[in-house]
């Protein structure tokens, strides 16, 4: 197979807020830059934010980017890093007002500020009462914001590439990063595109979970493509989970609902919340409310056929108000679960939303790796921001409105230390080595000959459906220690899938085949990560770790307080300390997180 | 399937991948039921429906909007379908 090569300054792979963001500042700085990306820039997974992003501004309550910190670092379970955390925070305002002068249209008040909004976790004065927090463009925040800065970067010239899928990292013998290899959908011509820096801004791997609420883009292919190149990642345990998706589906259906008087029932018709929350019932915070949803399914409570759902009943409610306060919900029940919501309950079960782990990055978005005594050694040419990318400011767990602000913050952080580096001649084209190319078109190669290979959709759901059993919102030591297993057994069927169809144009078999080569990476780390981490923190929760006098919450500080690395190779773990040293403030100390 | 048609069915295809998983489990579904009912008329409206905003297609899909495009009203109808 042969393959072409094009010189850029810099390759972007990924177009959703992060991609977008990192290429405002490389074009403008005059550099050559390239964005790729497998879907229309206004079609990345961006789109799906409502919720808003959070900044200090203080338009609405009195504020402050120090509140901001804490509630960031008590989210987090206090695994993120502080450094970056204040980084983040610090410079949220100055993104948001970007923003606006791209032409991102906020809400507004009366006095023309933009209008914040509340928003969970995120509270005045370190953690006293709720604080509007939150900046949005009506329900379409995500849209607007992918909108604005694709105007922007339209303006100075970033070059896209629509439709092209980045298969492999490039990365030499001494380990700098040279780019990425990547496939045209339209004909099958595969590129070596040869750059000086390389930004990873992949998005999420949501997809790794049978019920998911992310888009069937977010396959990890980031993090799959650095995993092969010896990348290790981070902290690949933690996902939040959201309680209520439609059952087989994943459709979010919105807190709301619960809100409006939506009760959980179990297969005996039971309102089970009332058991583990007899005061909050079924408006308890997500990780309690999706616990208990597990506990029933497990406990023989679940309902449907393989007993593997609990139900939403608003059947109560008087479907005027549904109908006003809980608009599309009813839409959603019919074409996701099959059911009028006005007369049946809504099969939901809790569901994978958001990946907090990811490519090591520091603060500047460069991509670090432990090499000798530092643990955090940048990988020369190698950036990485947004979802794919660990900073690490959600640790093990994100405050919602957190994730658009990291993926401006970082985005333009990344693009930012790629500019100084390539204004400082810091970065060459150093020549391409060709076995990292050979191994992209190895791969290739290998998928268009393979005989009497595993079915790539029936493989895939099988990843997930072992996912979702043994890695959950709740998770069990025996069903992880089995889980490892047969993940390592689908990852056998993986390097054997088969594609029927061979054609060049738009062949979607073999697109869904190299997205599951990444997705099985991500599903490794994942579920390696969390069978070695004996303790409950965050999103990350083991019926082994449970809530003790010593150890609240079933955290152990004193043996877990670290992020975990996974290499790839032998799937072999790694730990190195959470940087608890902010850069100008004083360290937020280790404290039990209760709300 | 004649190659061409393969691969215009494959191009739609991959447009079908959206932002919002509403959209995809829409047009999987779709897919799964109609892939040899859509005829080279059917592909002209899917290529401009696809063109729209995923939030405005998702909103036509979830009935909160109407068309007066008397081809897309009939395309969402056929998307509709459970
Ligand atoms: C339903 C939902 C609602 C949410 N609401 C909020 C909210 O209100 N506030 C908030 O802060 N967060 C929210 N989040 C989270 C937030 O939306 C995401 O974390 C964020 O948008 C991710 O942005 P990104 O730029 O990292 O990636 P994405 O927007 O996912 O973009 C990834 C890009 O990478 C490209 N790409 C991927 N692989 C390849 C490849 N191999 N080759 C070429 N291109 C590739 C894609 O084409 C795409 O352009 C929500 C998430 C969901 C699922």
């Amino acid at each position: 197979m042969k393959y072409t090569v094009r010189k850029f300054d810099a390759v972007i792979v990924g177009a959703g807020g992060a991609g977008l963001r990192a290429a405002i500042q490389l074009s403008e700085a005059g550099m050559k830059t390239a964005v790729l990306t497998k879907v229309f820039p206004t079609r990345s997974h961006t789109v799906a934010a409502q919720g808003g992003v959070a900044a200090s501004l203080g338009n609405s309550d009195e504020d402050h980017w120090h509140w901001h910190m804490y509630d960031t670092v008590k989210g987090s379970d206090w695994l993120g890093d502080q450094d970056a955390i204040e980084f983040m925070v610090r410079n949220a305002n100055e993104c948001v007002i970007e923003l606006e002068h791209y032409g991102m249209p906020f809400d507004r008040l009366d006095n023309g500020r933009i209008y914040q909004r509340p928003f969970g976790g995120h509270m005045s004065n370190f953690g006293e009462k709720p604080v509007r927090r939150s900046c949005a463009a009506a329900d379409r925040t995500g849209h607007a914001m992918l909108h604005a800065m694709y105007q922007r970067n339209v303006k100075v010239n970033t070059q896209f590439f629509v439709e092209w899928q980045a298969l492999d990292l490039i990365r030499d013998a001494e380990g700098e990063v040279l780019g990425v290899t990547a496939m045209d959908m339209e004909t099958g011509e595969v590129v070596a595109f040869h750059a000086k820096a390389t930004i990873f801004a992949t998005g999420g791997a949501g997809r790794i979970y049978y019920s998911s609420t992310n888009a069937f883009i977010n396959t990890g292919d980031g993090v799959g493509m650095a995993a092969r190149a010896g990348i290790p990642l981070e902290d690949m345990e933690f996902w939040q989970f959201h309680p209520t998706g439609v059952a087989g589906a994943g459709v979010l259906i919105t807190e709301g609902v619960r809100g409006e008087g939506g009760i959980l029932r179990n297969s005996l018709g039971e309102r089970f919340m009332e058991r583990y929350a007899p005061n909050a019932k079924d408006l308890a915070s997500r990780d309690i409310v999706s616990r208990a949803m597990v506990t029933e399914i497990n406990e023989g409570r679940g309902c449907g056929p393989n007993k593997d759902f609990v139900l939403l009943d608003i059947t109560h409610l008087d479907p005027e108000t549904i109908m006003k306060r809980l608009p599309g919900i009813h839409e959603i029940a019919v074409q996701f679960a099959g059911v009028d919501c006005l007369k049946e309950p809504i099969p939901v079960v809790p569901t994978c939303h958001y990946q907090m782990g990811g490519i090591p990055t520091n603060y500047l978005g460069q991509v670090v790796v432990p090499q000798g005594d530092n643990h955090s050694t940048p990988v020369p040419g190698f950036f990485a921001a947004g979802e794919c990318a660990c900073a690490s400011v959600h640790g093990a767990n994100r405050l919602g409105t957190n994730s658009l602000l990291d993926l401006l913050v970082f985005g333009k952080s990344a693009g930012e230390t790629a500019v100084n580096e390539l204004k400082a001649g810091a970065r060459t084209h150093k020549p391409l080595p060709a076995e990292a190319i050979e191994r992209t078109l190895a791969r290739l190669d290998r998928l268009n000959t393979q005989k009497d290979g595993a079915d790539v959709h029936e493989t895939r759901l099988a990843m997930q459906r072992t996912m979702q059993k043994h890695a959950g919102v709740f998770r069990f030591k025996d069903m992880l220690k089995e889980g490892v297993e047969k993940i390592l057994a689908i990852e056998q069927d993986v390097g054997r899938t088969q594609i029927n169809d061979k054609s060049m144009v738009f062949n979607t078999a073999r697109i869904e085949a190299l997205e599951l080569d990444n997705l099985i990476e991500v599903a490794k780390a994942t579920i390696v990560s969390a069978n070695a981490r004996t303790e409950s923190r965050g999103a990350h929760v083991r019926d082994d770790a449970p809530n003790t006098t010593e150890h609240p919450n079933g955290r152990d500080d004193k043996n877990w307080h670290k992020h975990t690395l996974w290499y790839r190779e032998n799937n072999r773990l790694d730990y190195k300390p959470v940087q608890m040293k902010p850069m100008t403030v004083d360290s937020i100390e280790l404290k039990t997180r209760a709300y | 399937m004649d190659t061409e048609r393969n691969a215009r069915i494959g191009k739609l295809k991959w447009h079908c991948r959206r932002a919002l998983l509403e959209l995809d489990l829409v047009f999987q579904r779709f897919w799964a039921r109609e892939q040899d009912a859509v005829d080279e008329s059917s592909e002209a409206v899917l290529t401009r429906l696809l063109e729209l905003e995923d939030h405005d297609l998702w909103a036509l899909v979830s009935n909160k909007r109407t068309t007066d495009d008397v081809e897309f009203a009939a395309m969402i109808k056929r998307l509709q379908k459970i």
